[in-house]
């Protein structure tokens, strides 16, 4: 246990050293009060709309965002030690393969954790000081829903770039991996999808399911269905109203996407040979 | 004294290759063992089972009495101290936080950090990142963390390269002093002459196989390679005496000639030589381990044609 935390210490400090917390949480925030701010642009104005918009909007904001970041920080978590020696190092220590890598993701989630909270944080203060007639109970819910599962989405992503890490030889391909990773669960799933919908003519009472298997689709799930009025612009996840589709299953299963990945990661670390 | 590392007809093959075959051998406390071998002879294999970073695939390995992997590898590995080939750091780490870190790792009292960077001689640089250290001075680095919590064994693959000769003495009386301590130091080095004067004993490794394995003394009886006998003067060496019990002869230059000489008739060419007028000088040279690891690793790859 204690290896673990000497591990996640170590990681977190380098997050804060080379400035990822900074710069995630930068990033978060001008995109989030940007997006709050010009998010009735395309209907001709200007200044905060309604709560029901800009959740969305961040929403999509961060289904983007937040995968990318976490494959960044973490891909080369094994492969990247591994290339300059230091696991080869490390593995002579008095520290399991395991508590290596649980150590790691403990560092690196703390790291997105922080600075997704710092980064819709700010923006959510900007909106309460900015916004006219903002209720503000209803904005520290969508803001607080947005921050836990913008973090779990993280992790998820954070636990697929692990397993792309200790699968690979290669810092480079890792890296391919880790942006194909990206662009299949962020772009290709919901056109894939789209596609089956429009194509299914009877039934496909299934379909809706299949989001299920899409972490960033459950998460624009979890944001989306929390808030009546933003059903209206969500388009697909409309079709989405059974028990299922609830926040705290939804999370649940969000949760289940950061074990197996990671458990996974944790197996084949296992057997890896250095 | 006790056996720290015993490998017991122990085999590695990956796939095909044969990294290390049937390796019988008994390290000693205390002792400083020096493993030879061309690159692939397997010294960084036998390091590697040692440290449990892999299993054997024949055979079997103890170290302080336990198998490396088993269930005592925590406990083994709080005991010893690596100096890898290619050694890395964290760039962004300054040297004591590197080492910092390491402690922590081995749960060893962090007090010692300074006294460790001063002994190596990192003091003055260790508040700079690693970027900025030489190859030399991230050798020591990597020393410094080998030597973290006092270990009671050693095993350092090449630990001089990229040492200039001041630091290369200092790394090897660091080594005497921790052999004196009690510390088993198991080394691997190509640069043999630098070695040589603080090894016990050496085994000579060839695609896997153990070749010899012995002190420097027994290792020479056993090869009964001639000694070199170097003489210089002028006059003599125009006409040098032709029956003398030697295998063959060089001339160097003008004044000066090798004998080489079977180690039975050392005496006998001695005299003869002390006693011819225009002599200048004699210089004996007994075979060095150079010479020796030449020897044994020909033989293997002359018996491996035939």
């Amino acid at each position: 246990m204690n290896a673990v935390v000497s591990v996640a210490r170590k990681e977190f400090q380098d997050g804060l050293r080379n400035r990822w917390v900074l710069a995630i949480a930068l990033v978060l925030a001008l995109m989030a009060v940007g997006i709050a701010y010009f998010g009735a642009a395309a209907s001709g104005g200007l200044g905060f709309t309604s709560l029901a918009t800009t959740v969305v909007s961040l929403s999509t904001l961060a289904v983007f965002l937040i995968p990318l970041i976490a494959l960044l920080l973490a891909y080369d978590a094994i492969v990247g030690e591994q290339e300059t020696g230091t696991l080869l190092l490390l593995l002579t220590y008095p520290l399991s393969r395991s508590a290596l890598l649980l150590g790691k993701f403990l560092g690196h989630g703390l790291i997105l954790g922080v600075a997704t909270t710092l980064g819709f944080g700010i923006a959510g203060i900007a909106i309460a000081l900015g916004a006219p007639d903002v209720e503000l109970l209803a904005l520290a819910r969508s803001i607080g829903l947005l921050v836990v599962s913008s973090v779990l989405l993280g992790w998820v992503f954070i636990a697929f770039a692990y397993l792309i890490s200790v699968w690979v030889v290669e810092k480079a391909r890792a890296a391919g991996l880790a942006l194909i990773v990206w662009f299949v669960f962020v772009l290709v799933f919901d056109l894939a999808l789209l596609a089956l919908l429009v194509g299914a003519q009877d039934g496909g009472d299934w379909l809706p399911y299949l989001l299920l298997l899409n972490p960033t689709d459950c998460f624009r799930l979890i944001n989306l269905a929390g808030i009546e009025a933003a059903q209206a612009y969500s388009g697909l996840t409309a079709l989405a109203k059974e028990s299922a589709f609830q926040p705290g299953w939804l999370m649940l299963i969000l949760i289940g996407w950061i074990v197996v990945p990671l458990g996974l990661a944790l197996l084949r670390f296992r057997h890896r040979s250095v | 004294m006790s056996e720290i590392i015993t490998f017991d007809g122990v085999t590695k093959r990956h796939g095909d290759v044969t990294s290390l075959q049937d390796l019988h051998l008994g390290v000693h406390q205390g002792e400083v063992l020096a493993l030879l071998g061309h690159n692939g002879a397997g010294k960084t294999t036998a390091m590697k089972l040692i440290l449990g970073l892999i299993a054997p695939s024949e055979g079997e390995l103890r170290v302080f009495g336990a198998a490396p992997q088993g269930s005592a590898a925590n406990q083994l590995r709080q005991r010893l101290g690596f100096l890898p080939e290619n050694v890395g750091f964290y760039e962004q780490l300054s040297g004591r936080e590197v080492l910092d870190y390491f402690a922590r790792l081995k749960r060893v009292d962090r007090h010692q950090i300074d006294d460790l960077l001063e002994q190596v001689g990192l003091g003055e640089a260790s508040n700079r990142r690693v970027k900025t250290y030489s190859k030399g001075m991230r050798q020591r680095l990597g020393l410094a963390q080998a030597l973290l919590g006092e270990p009671q064994l050693l095993l350092l693959d090449e630990p001089t390269t990229g040492l200039d000769p001041a630091a290369t003495r200092d790394f090897y009386t660091t080594v005497k002093t921790l052999r004196d301590r009690g510390c088993t130091v198991l080394l691997s080095s190509h640069v043999l002459p630098g070695v040589e004067p603080y090894i016990d004993r050496a085994l000579i490794l060839g695609a896997g196989r153990r070749l010899a394995l012995g002190s420097l003394d027994e290792l020479r009886n056993q090869a009964a390679l001639p000694l070199t006998i170097r003489v210089k003067g002028d006059e003599a060496m125009n006409t040098p005496p032709a029956d003398l019990p030697a295998h063959e002869m060089r001339r160097l230059n003008g004044h000066a000639c090798e004998f080489l000489v079977p180690p039975e008739n050392k005496m006998q060419v001695l005299r003869r030589l002390a006693t011819m007028p225009g002599v200048e000088d004699i210089e004996l040279l007994p075979p060095s381990l150079e010479h020796l690891y030449t020897h044994f690793s020909a033989n293997q790859s002359s018996r491996g044609l035939s």
